[in-house]
């Protein structure tokens, strides 16, 4: 891996970072809850892409499969806390 | 970590601008995210993530390790297409639920399309 390559990981990983920070202070100062869930699921696709950006740099398999789990985990935790917000409850 | 294959010059240059440019499409929907005033705006810049952020990095993936291991390797892709089924559903469930609560402390939204036949009405959600 080059020096270009690396940087750019680092650039990008950097940007992230800061796109995580933010939606962060979206998280904590939106007004409403419908708010609050929504930053939070782009702060987990963010940290799902975060993830397979670290695979390409450590040139690893293992990173894509603790991504594909921070998607799914991502997309059942704020499934139910809509699910909650619209109905008062998860399951009925 | 420095591998020891040496990798041609522009699968480094087509994996680098892949992952800068996702990285500014997030950077881009982050903002959006923070500075956008109405709940319903708000939920337009996440799209931005999670199809052309995603995209180019599982692009950006699954060149750099097709070129490492000299065999295609395109499991990346499975990113892309669970969030293309995921994200549909959470959306439409949040939509909702902006609408819904909205609704109830009194806010100025459209009302309910069924004329309150009571609670067999609810079939189209």
């Amino acid at each position: 891996m080059t020096a270009l390559l690396s940087n750019a990981i680092l650039a990008s990983l950097l940007i992230f970072a800061m796109a995580m920070v933010l939606t962060l202070i979206r998280l904590l100062k939106g007004p409403s809850a419908q708010d609050r869930v929504l930053a939070l699921d782009y702060l987990y696709i963010i940290a799902m892409l975060m993830m397979l950006v670290l695979g390409i740099r450590y040139a690893s398999d293992t990173y894509f499969e603790a991504a594909l789990l921070i998607a799914l985990f991502g997309f059942v935790g704020s499934f139910a806390l809509a699910k909650f917000l619209l109905r008062g409850e998860v399951i009925e | 970590m420095n591998s020891s294959v040496v990798l041609p010059f522009w699968v480094e240059i087509l994996t680098a601008a892949l992952l800068l440019a996702s990285s500014l499409f997030v950077l881009t929907g982050a903002l959006g995210i923070l500075r956008m005033k109405e709940f319903f705006q708000r939920m337009h810049p996440p799209a931005l993530a999670s199809t052309l952020g995603a995209w180019c990095v599982a692009l950006a993936s699954i060149v750099y390790f097709s070129a490492l291991k000299s065999e295609p390797v395109i499991h990346a892709w499975l990113i892309p297409i669970l969030l293309s089924i995921t994200v549909p559903v959470t959306t439409l469930l949040l939509a909702r639920t902006g609408l819904f609560r909205k609704r109830m402390a009194g806010d100025d939204v459209p009302p309910e399309v069924s004329s309150g036949n009571g609670q067999g009405d609810s079939g189209g959600s």
